[in-house]
């Protein structure tokens, strides 16, 4: 174990002993450090106060000379900082900047400040400095860091989990600062402390990081210090170590002799068996990757064994994480091994009576696939998969019916044909009928991939009724889930087969009542129209996506803005010109003045994909006639409108017609018409500079950061609502007050809006 | 997706207008509409149809001879189970089963001396068939016990009669745990505990009454129960966070904490530590904290040296973003502070008064009335007074600017009083306090400044030291290139 570092030993009026490199701005502690007992052994976590360092790749500090020693946190900072300036001579970092500064000695600056803020109260300033861990280890050097960081650490291990956990992160990369390779060991003693404490995150964490430095071990270090390590937390007395242990048996053990070997492997074997569950979880969950590592004979002569008793452990929380040990055991063994020795307990899995477990061996069921092999497969699997398919519990049937591409698409394409259609497919049909939505909805995810597999006459014959059956669920997830992947029929059948179906499927989708459910099936359209062509879409989908533009839920104006503007890019100018744009400019007249500020939504996302002629010709006299819009939100939308739209816009237009507008925004009486037309005027007015025309008679409109109080103030109602998420609008700005038209329904959605925030997307509707 | 959602073919006509506005219907809206389910057990798969039953003669009917004779044909006939999610299937056998469960409570509440030796193997078969199944998975998988209605176990009409007859049985002056135990064992009862996770509350309650008498019953198994019960609760605090007895178990625990023989052996003290505090970071924790919090202070009321551990355990877990938990915990700090011995309270004092402190002044005016209330409470006041001179201090910064920063009039009203009540335990001090406010809160502030300014400085010292090590890195890089071009 670690000597005392000298430097902790260093006590009041000792100083003289000890040279220091530079005069030490250390308080030295008064207090005695909790130390380990000179046997080394294995330590308790002591729980008290923690210096740890951060990775910051400053590097470069000269090795300062620190003085790190602190008091355990019980003296009062004052009476601390007395002391410190009586004894050591200079100011301690508690006593502020200039102090420290005046040393002038910039180098010992940072780990002044970090070792103050350790001692704050504040967890999130002590974790700050926590993860500045490595410049103190920087300054300190390689030696220091080794002898007196370190040691500290170990003994004098902070509360809080979180930092904890920042400090356990941290040493993982500590090797390079302890002096590399040779010394990655003395990173092993607070690891080990961090390895044993109670919460979870810690301690993985902690595990990780042993994983990580054991790599940098050499061989002699690693049977001299980790191996050591891991046979003290394997026997731990409280379970947290032990558990912790289960994580190091596989990278010590390729590396280590045969006698550490044959020790390795009977501690996991004690592990295996333990009587806390908790232990035997973490071991069944380890016993996939420990049987990688192990030699095939020890494999079958001793995994083997671990793993059926694991299989059959009283708890189903760990048989089923012994599922996930069968993948990988099962690519280790030859298939006489495999039958005989790992397939009576898969078979006893996939029937176990707890349906975790045979949810499990659902979930993992392609790599177990994988794993045994095509004969095994055949004979057993698909047996046991059809089990899975007609579960009592919906939750395995579910987890199997998502696996039913990949369990198909991975067999032997010899022979696959019949096999789906004999042995799959009669469970599939019973499926889609199935009572639970989760399933239906699960099936309905991959079943469309099947016809891929099974070629056209199959997928007319034997899929297609059942796409059918689906695209009419009475459950919009099934429709849907079957409307996301049509593309995979188109290969193989085309689209039009379905056609006649689909329409009423994303008719009814279209006004389901559910926004998420329209707002999906939006999201759908471009590549429906692709696939069905320009002609149906026309005549079938448009008064669809024109209807969405005034839906009653802001997500879905939105997402129906920006599907017309994906429409424009696949079919072209011409048809926007002819279908679209005439429809949305229409709406500039509605009483409705969501409705209206949905045409300006619409020009900002078509104008770029229309050019700029129909915008300078089409849009923006619209866009100008709505400057004089009573409604306050529709003005200050026209000033972003016009923003948006300006650098489509020729120097002409934006100097005859945009500007004047904008300049009587810009004295509108409502401040977010003013703040927005102003914006709107620094810009054009920059493109115009930019274009080198002359600017006169315009006064550069100030600032936008001018006006202070707006950005102390809720932007309008209406402004990037939907993605500020459900702000309770009611009377913020009082220049909202002029309600203009505010619908019933919209009312009663803004009250709704207000309770059940997190669900609703936060309209521009809430209130004009 | 919920199942609430309508049938496609009303679905577009049907929607009300709200409905359609927003599309989310409130929690407890759709709550009304669904109605109450119920689940069946796992146990039920592909087994066939059942065996149709036929009814046995009344116990009452047979002769003595014949009773026990019969008794055990009755006790092997309700072992075949029904599936109770089919309501209308095997009417008639269930019917019978349920008479003959009923006629077995009956029979063996009211007769002496017919629990003999070989009944026990029968009987604990009877009650492992019907009770011990897998638990299914909940029909709702962000079940909220607070919010949710339990799903019931469908099965209950004879379930419930099952554990009628098992507490009947147990209870029983004929009883023989010598006996018993060779079926009641490590295995039982660790399936028994297993089925404290069911949802529905009624079993919960049941399986508590069985748990307690095996406990007081079984010698031999109680160690073993307290150990699976302390994994289970860790299981519940680091793994799962999801177990619907946890309130059930600490209620027995509370029980069996209150038999422990003084002194207190490590593995209760280590239970103590290690189990119940950390279990004050659960998320569901309104659920058992008052079953909680009684074994903390069954705990303290039996040595009162783990005040100070525990009153630190909890400062450590003290929540930092809920106010509702937060009420909970100074619901049991005053519960513990009810009987802290002085000299106790002399250790906590600074770090307890200090997260009093906080909580006086946090915005939330449950938590700082909570924390207020405090001051209404003798014992506790008596020891405030006692140590004044420490407390004062800690606390009259926050409760002078709360007296007049609050938003909350009533907080304020409390606020004075106790400031009141301080002041008149020690007048001087409080007048000092009250002098050098102002002064405090400017250091504060100056310090405040200073870190901002330190940490400033450290940023400026980063950006030089990269700097430094780029042109090093950059000299070494010439220095070797040079080597090379030699």
């Amino acid at each position: 174990m670690n000597h005392c570092p000298c430097f902790f030993r260093l006590k009041k009026g000792h100083g003289g002993s000890f040279r220091f490199l530079s005069q030490p701005i250390f308080w030295i502690s008064d207090l005695q450090l909790p130390r380990r007992g000179p046997g080394g052994g294995r330590h308790q976590p002591i729980r008290v106060w923690v210096h740890p360092p951060r990775r910051n790749r400053t590097s470069g500090l000269s090795p300062a000379s620190l003085g790190a020693g602190r008091g355990l946190g019980a003296k009062p900072a004052a009476a601390t900082s007395r002391r410190r300036k009586n004894m050591a001579g200079a100011a301690g970092p508690g006593t502020g900047a200039g102090a420290a500064g005046g040393d002038g000695d910039d180098s010992l600056y940072p780990i002044a400040v970090l070792i103050d803020e350790l001692r704050n109260e504040d967890v999130q300033l002590r974790l700050n400095s926590i993860k500045k861990l490595s410049t103190i280890a920087l300054a300190l050097g390689v030696e220091r860091t080794r002898t007196e960081l370190l040691p500290f650490l170990t003994d004098t291990i902070y509360d809080e989990d979180e930092v904890l956990l920042a400090l356990a992160e941290q040493l993982g990369n500590f090797t390079g600062l302890v002096g590399g390779p040779d010394f990655a060991h003395c990173l092993l003693p607070p690891l080990e402390s961090l390895a044993t404490v109670e919460e979870t995150v810690v301690r993985d964490k902690a595990v990780e990081s042993l994983r990580q430095i054991s790599q940098e071990h050499t061989s002699v270090a690693l049977e001299a210090h980790f191996v050591p390590l891991v046979k003290r937390l394997a026997s731990g007395d409280w379970f947290t170590s032990r558990t912790s242990a289960c994580g190091l048996f596989s990278v010590c053990y390729p590396r280590a002799s045969n006698a550490i070997k044959a020790e390795i492997r009977q501690h996991f074997r004690s592990l295996c068996s333990d009587d806390t569950p908790m232990v035997r979880r973490a071991a069944a969950a380890k016993l996939g990757e420990f049987a990688k590592v192990l030699e095939l004979d020890s494999v079958k002569s001793e995994i083997v064994p671990l793993f059926t008793n694991l299989a059959s452990d009283e708890q189903d929380s760990v048989r089923l994480l012994a599922v996930e040990a069968c993948v990988s055991i099962a690519q280790l063994l030859s298939q006489e091994d495999l039958e005989a020795l790992v397939m009576p307990i898969l078979r006893q899995a996939a029937e176990d009576k707890s349906w975790r477990v045979r949810y499990m061996v659902a979930d993992k069921f392609s790599e177990l696939q994988k794993a045994v092999g095509p004969k095994i497969t055949q004979d057993d699997l698909i047996p046991a998969f059809q089990n899975l398919l007609k579960d009592c519990e919906a939750e395995v049937r579910a987890a199997a019916a998502h696996k039913v591409k990949e369990l198909c698409e991975n067999l032997p394409i010899e022979g696959r044909e019949t096999i789906i259609m004999d042995q799959i497919l009669p469970f599939i049909k019973e499926l889609v009928s199935d009572t639970n939505q989760h399933v239906k909805s699960a099936l309905a995810s991959v079943i469309m991939g099947l016809s891929t597999i099974l070629g056209k006459e199959n997928t007319i014959e034997h899929l297609l009724p059942l796409f059918l059956a689906q695209l009419k669920d009475e459950c919009p997830e099934v429709r849907l889930n079957i409307i996301s992947n049509l593309d995979c029929v188109n290969e193989v059948i085309g689209i039009r087969q379905l056609s006649q179906s689909l329409l009423p499927a994303i008719v009814e989708l279209a006004e389901d009542a559910k926004w998420r459910v329209r707002l999906a099936i939006i999201e759908y359209m471009p590549l429906l129209a692709g696939q069905l062509g320009v002609e149906f879409f026309d005549e079938k989908l448009n008064s669809l996506c024109m209807a969405w533009l005034v839906d009653h839920v802001y997500a879905i104006r939105e997402a129906a803005t920006n599907n017309l503007m994906k429409l424009v890019q696949k079919f072209g100018i011409e048809w926007a010109q002819n279908t679209i744009v005439p429809k949305v400019l229409v709406m500039a007249n509605d009483p409705n003045y969501l409705h209206r500020m949905t045409t300006l939504f619409c020009i900002n996302v078509l104008s770029e994909a229309c050019g700029q002629e129909i915008t300078t010709k089409q849009m923006l006299p619209i866009v100008l006639k709505m400057a004089g819009d009573q409604v306050a939100n529709v003005r200050f939308n026209v000033a972003k409108s016009l923003q948006k739209i300006g650098p489509i816009l020729d120097t002409d237009a934006l100097q005859e017609e945009v500007k004047p507008v904008l300049q009587k925004l810009g004295q509108d009486e409502d401040m977010d018409v003013k703040y927005f037309a102003q914006e709107a005027m620094s810009v054009v007015v920059q493109r115009l500079r930019k274009l080198d025309l002359p600017v006169k008679d315009c006064d550069e409109p100030s600032a936008p950061g001018a006006d202070k109080n707006h950005f102390l103030r809720p932007r309008g109602p209406g402004e990037d609502a939907g993605k500020e998420g459900a702000a309770v609008r009611g009377g913020q700005s009082p220049c909202r007050a002029q309600v203009e038209r505010l619908e019933s329904s919209e009312a009663s959605y803004i009250l709704v809006a207000g309770s059940v925030a997190p669900n609703v997307p936060s309209s521009s509707s809430s209130l004009s | 997706m919920s199942s609430s959602s309508p049938p496609p073919g009303a679905a577009s006509a049907a929607i009300s207008a709200a409905e359609k506005v927003d599309g989310f219907t409130r929690k407890s809206v759709r709550k009304a509409q669904r109605q109450k389910r119920s689940q069946g057990s796992s146990q039920f798969r592909s087994q066939g149809s059942q065996p149709e039953l036929h009814p046995l003669p009344q116990l009452k009917d047979a002769t003595s001879n014949e009773q026990q004779e019969l008794f055990c044909q009755k006790l092997q006939q309700c072992c075949i189970l029904f599936d109770f999610m089919d309501s209308v299937s095997d009417l008639k056998s269930k019917e019978i089963k349920r008479a003959t469960l009923n006629e077995l409570v009956e029979y063996v509440s009211t007769n002496r001396g017919v629990i003999v030796e070989s009944a026990y193997s029968d009987i604990v078969k009877m009650i492992s068939a019907n009770i011990f199944r897998t638990l299914p998975p909940s029909d709702n998988p962000d079940f909220d016990p607070e919010e949710d209605e339990p799903t019931l176990e469908a099965s209950w009409p004879h379930i419930q009669l099952v554990y009628e007859f098992f507490l009947r049985f147990l209870e029983s002056p004929d009883f023989q745990p010598s006996i018993a135990k060779r079926y009641i064992d490590q295995k039982f009862v660790q399936q028994l505990l297993e089925l404290f996770d069911s949802e529905d509350p009624r079993e919960r309650d049941f399986l508590k009454t069985v748990l307690h008498r095996i406990y007081g019953k079984f010698l031999g198994l109680r160690a073993f129960i307290r150990k699976q019960i302390n994994n289970i609760f860790l299981r519940f605090i680091y793994e799962t966070e999801h177990f619907n007895g946890v309130a059930e178990l600490l209620e027995i625990l509370g029980s069996i904490i209150n038999g422990f023989a003084l002194p207190l052996k490590a593995e209760h003290k280590q239970f103590l530590m290690k189990v119940l505090i950390p279990m004050h970071t659960a998320k569901g924790l309104a659920l058992f904290h008052a079953q909680l919090a009684y074994c903390v202070v069954q705990f303290l009321e039996k040595d009162t040296t783990l005040t100070e551990p525990v009153i630190r355990g909890l400062l450590k877990f003290w929540p930092k973003t809920c106010s509702q938990k937060e009420v909970m915990f100074l619901g049991e700090i005053e519960e513990i502070l009810d009987v802290i011995e002085p000299t106790q309270f002399k250790k906590i004092e600074e770090p307890l008064f200090k997260q009093i402190s906080k909580c006086v002044s946090s915005s939330h005016f449950q938590v700082a009335e909570r924390a207020l209330y405090f001051w209404n409470n003798e014992y506790i006041l008596s020891l405030i007074e006692e140590n004044i001179d420490k407390i004062l201090p800690i606390m009259f910064g926050s409760l002078y600017k709360i007296s007049k920063e609050h938003w909350n009039p009533t907080i304020v009203a409390l606020v004075y009083n106790v400031l009141k009540t301080l002041m008149e335990m020690n007048g001087k001090l409080f007048d000092d306090l009250t002098s050098s406010y102002k002064a405090e809160r400017q250091r504060e502030k100056k310090k405040e400044l200073e870190r901002e300014e330190l940490w400033k400085k450290l940023e400026e010292l980063k950006l030089k030291k990269a700097l430094e090590k780029q042109n090093s890195a950059y000299n070494m890089h010439s220095i070797l290139s040079n080597t090379n071009d030699e």
